[in-house]
């Protein structure tokens, strides 16, 4: 993984140095709540219903052993409830004694985030971060935001080129640019470098995909202005080959195009997305006009050299691990031959947690952090500590943060599978559910989130109780269920086969259910948003609603028919009714004839 | 016009600071002004507002100012100017900073030390971290 630099390791330093100066004068009184606020949120501080929550960066999600277990220490030491005043803040439904702490969530866009920081403690948890290369620049804020990528970058095997080289050149090029720190939005980019896209880029402000053009260079593929929120909108393809040089060219000139012309006068409308749709073609040639002037009249001082990628590059080498494909295949088989007998967890482990590799003698394995009596994407002190023992033996000290909220361990040996798969079962993290139902995608939602309409945490746990029996979860097969607590989307229920969205009528929580949308995967196919299947339902109808989709879809379903394919083919209608029919509390009265 | 840009941005506070140039060396430009549209001929001082520090257009209006127009003037924040923006301002080609009157200046000015080095060429030093690394 990337190796910092001197550079790069002071310059994290006088950052922290920086906060902390800032966060004195706020406590102080000299630097009002109104002017601090966008300081904190750049450096990934938000105050939320009871505690601050802090996220912290994981650029393009890969994570060492170092940096996970200093997440494990500040989560033991710093992630308190009790150093909270509680009883002041508005909990909302939220059971403030459940809630847990001394905890670290894994959030969609593979940052990581705490709940029960105190602010008075914040500087020196940045410091802490910055011992090991870490910190929260920019997960917040009307900025250019954490670059994401692929949890297989650089090991998938359907990969046109590595795209962490370009992630690492994004990241350095958007950390404290000078002139988009105050845009009129947040601004998020996404690139992958695989032909399956599993970044959600059409989902993104700037979606990249790297390509070959005709003449076999490299390139990408510019997509602009997708985003979740209120207004769901999948991006426009506005080049379809940028040589890779004219990368940071090319969004200089996105990015200073919306600056200048993006709404400021209503927040809900200032992302980038809108002003593509209202401008059009004219944004497009607006960006290209700008490109051309940062070419012809700046000297365009970011073209990227072959020096500068080879030198990124050289920082992701695949390690030098072999194996005895040959002895891998018996042990396997031996295993599978003995479990066999009592259950088939591990072959099911092996077919949903293990992906193939690059390198024929490794394999990619995701830890599962959805498993009943925690929330998706959860981690303890403890758990992160024994993760990282397992991401030391078996996958060369680096691990991947998923944007299913998992943990990947990208460099396994593939004899090593049996004794992973019984450490991490040990641990309970080989629940072999991934990309199945109980996978869930779940935003924090209201017990925590000081934007959410509703708690999203109690549906998940409901729902990863009803649905326990593996047998249950894998006779339907893959399903991606994403649930958010509000309207912003941080669960990306738009993109989900089975959309949840929390919303408030009169202080009481309901549910807005959406069926067929996609994130743009191979399963899930073109991204799009789904489309809502009538009035909100009411909490503790929730479980029942899902298992009656569920049912029509077992109903409906063809021979190998996936979920979301049964819902394109036959419409949202059948599962409509069939959702109706087990409403409660918000089943219309019956018609009264005349 | 004057040629010489200086390397730090000059600090004043907006309830003791008055305009050195004449009025007619000043041109003022709102945010939603692209400053290739005027003419800067004879121009001294090109002043651009924050009408709220987080509103951002006016660095990209510097940054178009400085770079490419080549302005060589002075180019001054009004408005909601505050001393944590001022790094990022002065990277942007601003060469002035009229305070809001309750910032503290002593500290605006040690603020400017913060950083060795930033990745990201900007309006000043044009050329990115890697391109000036050995």
């Amino acid at each position: 993984m990337y190796q910092y630099s001197d550079f790069d390791r002071q310059f994290v330093r006088q950052r922290a140095a920086q906060f902390r100066d800032q966060l004195e004068r706020h406590l102080a009184g000299s630097l009002p709540d109104e002017d601090f606020k966008p300081l904190r949120l750049q450096n990934g501080w938000y105050i939320q219903r009871f505690a601050p929550m802090l996220r912290v960066a994981v650029p393009y999600g890969e994570i060492s052993t170092a940096q996970l277990r200093m997440l494990a220490h500040i989560a033991r030491e710093y992630d308190h409830k009790e150093d909270n005043d509680v009883s002041k803040a508005n909990a909302g439904l939220a059971k403030v004694a459940t809630l847990p702490d001394r905890n670290a969530h894994f959030t969609t866009r593979h940052n990581v985030q705490y709940n029960w920081i105190p602010l008075t403690r914040a500087a020196d948890v940045m410091d802490l971060l910055a011992s090991v290369n870490m910190h929260g620049i920019q997960t917040s804020g009307n900025c250019i935001r954490n670059i994401s990528t692929d949890a297989l970058a650089g090991i998938a095997v359907d990969e046109v080129a590595d795209p962490r080289p370009f992630a690492e050149i994004m990241r350095q090029w958007s950390t404290l640019h000078h002139e988009f720190a105050f845009l009129p939005r947040k601004f998020k980019v996404a690139i992958t470098g695989a032909t399956e896209d599993r970044v959600a880029s059409p989902w993104y402000d700037v979606g990249l995909r790297l390509v070959r053009n005709v003449d076999g260079e490299l390139g990408m593929q510019v997509r602009v202005g997708g985003g979740m929120g209120r207004t769901p909108i999948i991006g426009t393809v506005i080049r379809e080959f940028l040589p890779w040089q004219h990368l940071l060219n090319y969004l200089e000139a996105v990015i200073r195009v919306y600056n200048r012309y993006g709404r400021r006068d209503n927040s809900f409308k200032a992302r980038i997305k809108i002003l593509v749709k209202a401008e059009g073609q004219r944004f497009i040639d607006a960006v290209e006009a700008e490109f051309i002037e940062i070419l012809e009249k700046d000297g365009a001082p970011h073209t990227i050299t072959q020096a500068e990628l080879d030198r990124v590059s050289a920082f992701f080498v695949q390690p030098d691990l072999r194996c005895d494909r040959k002895s891998a295949d018996e042990k396997i088989a031996h295993v599978l031959k003995a479990a066999a007998e009592d259950d088939i967890e591990f072959g099911r482990w092996l077919q949903r947690n293990v992906k193939p590799h690059k390198n024929p003698d490794l394999r990619a394995v995701t830890l599962s952090f959805k498993r009943p009596g925690q929330s998706p994407g959860d981690a303890t002190a403890e758990q992160l500590e024994r993760a990282a023992e397992l991401v030391d033996r078996f996958s060369a000290g680096e691990a991947r943060i998923t944007h299913e909220q998992n943990l990947l361990l990208p460099w396994v040996r593939c004899d090593h599978l049996p004794e992973l798969w019984r450490e991490a079962r040990r641990l309970g993290l080989a629940r072999p559910n991934i990309g199945l139902l109980t996978d869930m995608i779940v935003c924090p939602g209201g017990d925590f989130c000081d934007l959410a309409n509703a708690r999203s945490l109690p549906i998940a746990q409901a729902l990863l109780e009803r649905f326990n029996d593996l047998d249950e979860v894998y006779d339907l097969g893959d399903i991606d269920l994403n649930m958010s607590g509000c309207i912003n989307s941080c669960g990306h229920h738009h993109a989900g086969h089975i959309g949840i969205l929390g919303v408030d009528k009169d202080g009481q929580e309901w549910y807005q259910v959406t069926l067929g949308g996609s994130d743009g995967t191979r399963i899930s196919g073109p991204a799009t948003p789904g489309k809502v299947i009538g009035p909100s339902f009411a909490a503790d109808e929730m479980v029942d609603v899902v298992e009656a989709i569920l049912d029509t879809y077992r109903t409906e379903r063809q021979s190998g028919e996936t979920f979301i394919a049964t819902v394109r083919r036959i419409g949202i209608e059948p599962f409509k009714a069939a959702a109706n029919a087990v409403r409660t509390h918000t089943a219309r009265p019956a018609a009264v004839s005349a | 016009m004057t040629t010489n840009i200086p390397s730090t941005i000059e600090l004043f506070k907006a309830d003791s600071f008055v305009a050195p140039e004449a009025p007619a060396a000043r041109l003022v430009l709102s945010n939603d002004t692209d400053p290739r549209e005027h003419s800067l001929e004879g121009i001294a001082v090109v002043e651009l507002q924050f009408p709220k520090f987080n509103d951002g257009r006016a660095f990209s209006q510097a940054f178009l100012l400085r770079r490419r127009l080549g302005f060589a003037g002075h180019i001054r924040a009004t408005g909601d100017v505050l001393i944590d923006q001022l790094l990022q301002m002065q990277r942007s080609g601003f060469t002035q900073a009229v305070l809001r009157a309750d910032q503290d200046t002593d500290h605006g000015r040690r603020l400017l030390g913060l950083y060795d080095d930033f990745y990201q060429g900007d309006a000043v030093d044009t050329k990115p971290h890697f391109a000036s690394a050995d």
